[in-house]
């Protein structure tokens, strides 16, 4: 079953993870140590390859014959439909960890729901998604507990990220009418929903951090109807020059 | 003359001399990657599941078991893939386990459970696959590849890899 919310809905499940796998993928050889060098490395595997399925879902059901390649190296920053959160450069290793917690807790969430989706195809991606999804959040709380419980140095790297980066996970949580008529149809999962299972997880991890939540005004919004910061714009360019220098090359 | 379609078992039997990439002891049948395998007039079709999502020896793997099939008169085969239901260490059998620690690498566990924030690790040690040894420790839990964590064992000293249960 195929509705027109399904494709921008699976272009942001899509792009959230590729975004942030590339994000991710920046930290090969530039780890603080070799396990974590290759930890973050796997976790952007498991990302990178949770968005190649689900982007190509996304072709199929825009049925226009674009490929995940054609969706992940072709389109602008415009045509990204991320959340904000996922773009922001990786800053240090409190920061990356720390936006790791926010987003795994978030996706496993998100796949432990669409494990009932009604399109089969999605709810069998979202099922291998939850087994990675889990290992991911394991690793970032066990590091957000030992930094922020940490030395002085390593609590206020973290608090300062979590500070930094708060402002970004309202915007995971905000539905609007694709998510509705997803949602309605039995494909998808509102993720207003899933806001307070999340809190309640994310506060339990800060308190055993020894951190706290910033109190935030306001929430940044915009990656899901394209309005990214300026940081996207950038990242793309270094991850599409390849694939657009080099139309249809194979190899 | 035509010959006869093979069977579901002779397909399994000749996918049971392609061996994993990554793991070289273990065949994919072993593995629990080949899900179904079909031969039909139109020729063969074998269905696959990756273990990972991104698990980058998917391409070889492909490769491998069409060279296999090739090699018997059975080619072109077709190769689909399926997510669902999604790969578990589970499928893998005890005579495969016993392959892994001989080799050196630690058999997985049971699939971890759906707690849904799991802080910690299952309390289970895993045991050294080279002195038996359960004083061991995990040193990270993502290793060379998506399947495997870091291990080190304080009795003969050395580091090892497991086979992550999911």
């Amino acid at each position: 079953m195929s509705i027109p919310a399904l494709f921008p809905y699976l272009l942001r499940l899509g792009d959230d993870r590729l975004v942030l796998g590339h994000r991710l993928s920046e930290w090969c050889g530039h780890g603080p140590i070799l396990e974590e060098d290759i930890a973050l490395a796997n976790i952007a595997l498991d990302l990178i390859g949770e968005a190649t399925l689900l982007l190509k879902l996304a072709g199929e059901a825009e049925g226009q014959g674009r490929s995940e390649d054609a969706l992940a190296y072709l389109r602008d920053s415009g045509d990204y439909r991320n959340a904000l959160l996922t773009e922001l450069p990786k800053g240090d290793f409190g920061f990356t960890i720390v936006r790791q917690l926010f987003f795994s807790a978030f996706s496993l969430l998100q796949m432990e729901a669409l494990q009932r989706s009604t399109n089969a195809a999605l709810a069998g991606i979202a099922a291998k998604a939850v087994k990675e999804a889990r290992y991911h959040v394991r690793h970032s709380a066990q590091w957000v507990i030992t930094l922020g419980d940490g030395t002085d140095e390593s609590h206020a790297r973290v608090q300062r990220a979590a500070n930094d980066l708060w402002r970004y996970t309202g915007e995971l949580f905000v539905a609007d009418d694709v998510d509705r008529e997803v949602s309605a149809a039995g494909l998808g999962v509102d993720p207003s929903t899933l806001a307070e299972a999340w809190r309640s997880q994310i506060d339990d991890v800060m308190a055993r951090a020894t951190l706290t939540i910033p109190p935030t005004p306001y929430m940044q919004r915009g990656g899901r109807d394209g309005r990214h910061t300026e940081h996207l714009s950038h990242m793309l360019a270094e991850m599409q020059i390849v694939a657009r220098s080099h139309p249809g090359a194979s190899w | 003359m035509k010959r006869a379609l093979p069977s579901r078992d002779e397909l399994f039997e000749i996918l049971g001399g392609v061996m994993d990439p990554e793991v070289p002891v273990l065949s994919v049948v072993e593995l629990g990657i080949i899900r179904d395998a079909v031969a039909t007039d139109d020729g063969v079709v074998i269905t696959i599941t990756p273990t990972y999502s991104g698990c980058p020896a998917m391409h070889e793997i492909e490769s491998e078991i069409r060279k296999a099939l090739e090699a018997q008169g059975y080619g072109p085969a077709e190769i689909r893939t399926t997510y669902s239901p999604a790969w578990t260490t589970d499928w893998i059998a005890a005579p495969a386990r016993a392959k892994l620690e001989a080799y050196g690498i630690a058999p997985p566990g049971p699939a971890e459970s759906s707690e849904l924030i799991p802080l910690r690790r299952r309390s289970a040690s895993v045991r050294c696959p080279y002195c038996k040894s359960a004083k061991t420790e995990q040193r990270s839990v993502f290793g060379s590849t998506a399947c495997k964590s870091i291990w080190y064992c304080n009795a003969c000293l050395q580091p090892f890899e497991e086979f992550k249960a999911i």
